[in-house]
């Protein structure tokens, strides 16, 4: 008896937890509301008969539970009623599957007249790469990927030679028109995840993968990695923006960097260390080690801690050591944190970072990087 | 026929209960094990739902262990506690003594069996002692991730988790052969297959299944190896990792997924399959009415296990495979369904006009119908590959295969145990104890997965270890899985009673008696009870029946044993009429 209460319980709460619950879907912003579509009759079919069952279940127990004197009927099939319920459930069945399929018929045909980006992943960060002025995108692998050649462009292929670079983990799209988005990774699987998108796609190593979509609403919106790649996936973010026409082409106007215009990381600097201040391009060679050693994983460039302390706004605080003593975040602090992990360990934090193979030059720019996220002002000053 | 077992009946403790070629030594070995190392994946599971409850609280999850705590939590659960304990705990018990056999046919094999199993088990274990800890790949363990600096364990953690994983494969195969080869060859006199219960036919099904789809995890795990330590390229495509181009070449990470999911996909029914035959079992036993449609319940079985091969790459639909396989994939999957439905709805009318007695097993069989049915159903939104898309790798995969092969497979092993646990020990298991048991264990798995879904709807991608300053997950979102955490840490302590329940009724459980739910099939029958060794006494059992003869009109008891030969009820009085 209880078993038939709870169950009719269950079923309830489940009606009014769907009905008033605040979780939901992220309102759509491309052209594929017909995936909501499908899986609006998908939920109300099997909401049908989640509710059908377990009412039916809990009827039973009511109206069969066991009474003295009582005797089960002995049936041992009804023929007629078994092929109504198999064609019953024939009929819900196609009554979900038949959207779902004309829905991915549009999903894997990309038109013609859609624009073409890639999306290059790689532990934790995205990249972007745009067809130029000849809109084509050039050849790329993996064995041509190097310091002054990230994205892996194929040096012989005179189409790569136009194709606009963007290092930043940011993208933008322009607003009702159909995008085609390539996706590469150069090293494990990651996957392209903008939930107000609906679709999405892995990035496979070895292989260009894609799909397609319209972006219907301007915004800037979260791009996802949701597929585990390694100890930073959760922390592998990037935003496509959507823009009008106008907005689009303003941010195109200043995507500048090709190939041939790539600034690879410096190796020495130590002009840019004369002045004993942080240089544009320390600072981006700190950024992109941060990146390719990992640091990442665990450090933010946010203020928000992960395994380790966030870095925006590190550097000048006062920190509570494990132990009690307070130490100020400066250059030597960082130094002997990096080189010598674990040494000055903050509080709450556990002594987990491995020691980094880095040269004292490969140190400066991250210290340098790590400056750059919480003085920025200060150091404009520093350098006049 | 002389009765020369009693004369090889073991007699030292060792021969006994060590190294024992006794079937029913050997699952009770199984269970154990299995019940243990599933204790660990428990822990490891609240332990990863704290960091996700209350992220940052608890120092000592951090990133790297909060991976392999996900890892090491669901390769065990699916290999070494739900198959194991279905195939090698209930197959092991049940089979010889459901088919009216003295034990498996080749019993040393069968003793051999269990020792591979144990040795797998320590060998996944030790990867907890290894430098850099288990494997934190995911329990898909993908490649090239699985294998590359970046993912905890990539050094001796995914060695010993992939040698784990083929010991494993060759346990599973000396039992499979053994189990197969018990049904089909060692049947006693009258044991037609279609007089077999569902639990034997839901085992054998599974059995075959895992005979051929274990294959493909071998080989995998194989190549995989052969790509970590000899530098071959079976699965690693020209990669740069962390700044370094490695040596890797033309291989490929989807053929990985490929061969893994032919094996993961059957896997979920290996699962499955003795599950509805164990619930079947139950709910005729304790409804005391015949399975209703048994025939169909035979085919449906049957069917799910061949079109259960041919759905694997709706794992895949976001992979990057061929995207003109979706079409065929989805199909086959909705498919599948419609044996499935068939299953449900007759345990349902099995229930109808039933004298239902609402006994711990019983309600454990019927909580699994319930849970059984909302993860069949959420499928069908994951199987539909334009609706996978945006829930694809969200909390509603987690929500939904937790419902369908984590909660339920265990609300029936549980339900198996209270109904078998007096004939393995002739004592019966604490009622109060159970009833306990089963209510914290039913809602609070709604509590924790029902909502569930909607994180996953709402887009909350699965795998990560912290969900900072996601602007499209509002607060809220939090705080529910604060509440979820609190069910499942509820949940996994309750798990003690049962344990507790298990230990304690062995000696101080009050005793069974020979048949104490009035089971009809021929388990029951016995006539030592617990069976001694070589189970039947003197003589085999004759069967003249099914195994489903409850509430015959007519028959005096409300059940006839299989070995009865009262000309009344039986599976020839059968189907056919449309009225009772």
């Amino acid at each position: 008896m209880a078993l038939a209460i709870v169950l009719v319980a269950l079923v309830i709460s489940a009606v009014l937890f769907h009905a008033f619950s605040p979780w939901w879907y992220t309102p759509l912003a491309s052209n594929w509301a017909l995936i909501d579509t499908t899986l609006s009759i998908t939920l109300l079919i099997t909401g049908a008969v989640f509710i059908a069952v377990n009412v039916f279940i809990a009827w039973c127990i009511v109206r069969f539970r066991h009474r003295d004197g009582h005797r089960a009927a002995f049936q041992p099939d009804n023929r007629r009623l078994e092929r109504w319920l198999i064609a019953l459930t024939g009929v819900g069945i196609a009554a979900m599957l038949t959207p779902g399929l004309f829905v991915y018929a549009d999903l894997i045909r990309p038109p013609p007249s859609a624009a073409v980006i890639e999306a290059i992943g790689q532990q934790w960060q995205w990249r972007f790469r745009l067809p130029g002025p000849d809109g084509q995108l050039g050849s790329t692998d993996v064995r041509f990927i190097g310091p002054s050649n990230p994205f892996g462009l194929n040096p012989a292929d005179p189409r790569g030679r136009d194709d606009i670079l963007i290092s930043e983990p940011e993208v933008h799209v322009q607003v009702n028109q159909p995008v085609k988005i390539l996706l590469r990774s150069q090293d494990v699987l990651h996957d392209f995840f903008v939930q107000p998108f609906r679709t999405r796609m892995n990035m496979v190593p070895g292989m260009v993968t894609s799909f397609w979509l319209t972006p219907t609403k301007t915004g800037r919106y979260e791009i996802l990695c949701a597929q585990l790649c390694g100890v930073g996936h959760f922390n592998m973010r990037g935003h496509v923006v959507v823009d009008d026409e106008t907005g689009y082409r303003a941010w195109l106007g200043k995507q500048r960097v090709t190939l041939a215009s790539f600034t690879p990381p410096p190796r020495t600097t130590s002009t840019a260390m004369a002045g004993g201040s942080p240089t544009t391009a320390l600072v981006s060679q700190g950024q992109a080690l941060a990146q390719s050693k990992g640091c990442v994983a665990c450090h933010s460039p946010t203020t928000s801690a992960g395994v380790g302390p966030g870095w925006q706004g590190l550097y000048g605080k006062h920190e509570r050591l494990a132990g009690g003593t307070m130490a100020l975040v400066d250059e030597a602090y960082l130094r002997e944190a990096i080189t010598v992990p674990n040494s000055k360990l903050v509080e709450g934090f556990q002594p987990v970072m491995p020691k980094i193979d880095l040269n004292d030059q490969e140190v400066n720019a991250l210290i340098a990087y790590i400056r750059s996220l919480s003085t920025k002002p200060a150091a404009t000053t520093a350098q006049q | 026929m002389a009765y020369p077992e009693h004369e090889h009946a073991p007699h030292s403790f060792w021969t006994r209960y060590v190294w024992s070629q006794d079937h029913k030594v050997i699952a009770v070995q199984y269970t154990i094990t299995a019940i243990a190392v599933g204790l660990v994946a428990l822990v490891l599971s609240n332990l990863m739902r704290l960091q996700i409850g209350f992220p940052g609280r608890f120092a000592f999850i951090d990133a790297n262990h909060y991976y392999q705590f996900v890892t090491m939590h669901g390769m065990i659960m699916v290999i070494y506690l739900l198959t194991a304990l279905f195939l090698g705990g209930f197959g092991n018990y049940l089979i010889p003594l459901m088919v009216g056999a003295r034990d498996m046919v080749f019993p040393f094999l069968n003793m051999l069996s269990y020792w591979m199993y144990l040795l797998a088990v320590v060998v996944l274990m030790g990867s907890f002692f290894v430098p850099g800890g288990p494997t934190g790949a995911g329990w898909t363990l993908y490649p090239p991730q699985a294998i590359l600096p970046g993912t905890p364990g990539s050094g001796g953690g995914i060695v010993l988790m992939l040698v784990s994983l083929a010991i494993f494969i060759v346990a599973a195969t000396m039992g499979g052969l053994n189990y197969v080869t018990t049904v089909l060859q060692a049947r006693t006199r009258g044991m037609t297959l279609m007089r077999l219960p569902l639990t034997v036919w839901g085992i054998l099904v599974a059995t075959i299944m895992a005979l051929l789809a274990f294959p493909a995890l071998f080989v995998s795990a194989v190549m995989m190896l052969f790509d970590k330590l000899l530098g071959t390229s079976f699965f690693m495509p020209a990669v740069v990792s962390m700044g370094q181009a490695l040596a890797y070449k033309g291989g490929s990470p989807i053929l990985f997924q490929h061969l893994f999911w032919f094996f993961g996909h059957p896997e979920v029914y290996i699962v499955a399959l003795p599950a509805f035959g164990i619930v079947s079992d139950l709910i005729s036993t304790h409804a005391r009415k015949n399975i209703f449609g048994y025939r169909m319940m035979v085919w449906a079985i049957v069917i799910i296990g061949v079109l259960s091969f041919v759905v694997w790459a709706h794992h895949m639909y976001v992979s990057g495979m061929n995207p003109w396989f979706g079409f065929f994939f989805a199909t086959t999957t909705l498919v599948i369904a419609v044996p499935t439905a068939i299953k449900v709805y007759n345990w349902l009318l099995t229930l109808w006009r039933g004298d239902i007695h609402l006994t711990v097993p019983m309600l454990f069989a019927i909580g699994f119908v319930s849970t059984f049915v909302i993860g069949g159903l959420t499928g069908l939104f994951l199987g539909n590959v334009s609706t996978d898309m945006p829930l694809s790798n969200t909390y509603f995969v987690v929500a939904h295969f937790h419902m369908v092969m984590g909660v339920s497979p265990i609300l029936a092993i549980f339900g198996g145990i209270y109904h078998w646990y007096p004939k393995v020990t002739g004592r019966m298991m604490d009622d109060t104890l159970g009833k306990l048991h089963f209510w914290v264990t039913f809602v609070g798995s709604y509590a924790i997965y029902f909502p569930m879904h909607y994180l996953g709807i709402l887009g909350m991608p699965r795998r990560y270890y912290a969900y900072d300053n996601y602007a499209f997950i509002p607060p809220s979102a939090q705080q529910l899985n604060a509440f979820i955490t609190v069910a499942a840490l509820v949940v996994g302590a309750f798990q003690l009673v049962f344990l507790y329940n298990l230990a304690r009724s062995a000696f101080n459980g009050k005793p069974s008696g020979s048949n104490p739910w009035g089971s009809a099939s021929l388990e029951w029958q016995t006539p030592e009870n617990p069976p001694g060794h070589g189970n039947w006494g003197p003589a085999l059992p004759e069967v003249h029946r099914w195994p489903y003869d409850y509430s015959v009109p007519g028959a005096e008891a409300d059940f006839l044993p299989q070995t009865s030969t009262s000309p009344l009820g039986g599976d020839d009085a059968k189907p056919d009429k449309d009225t009772p």
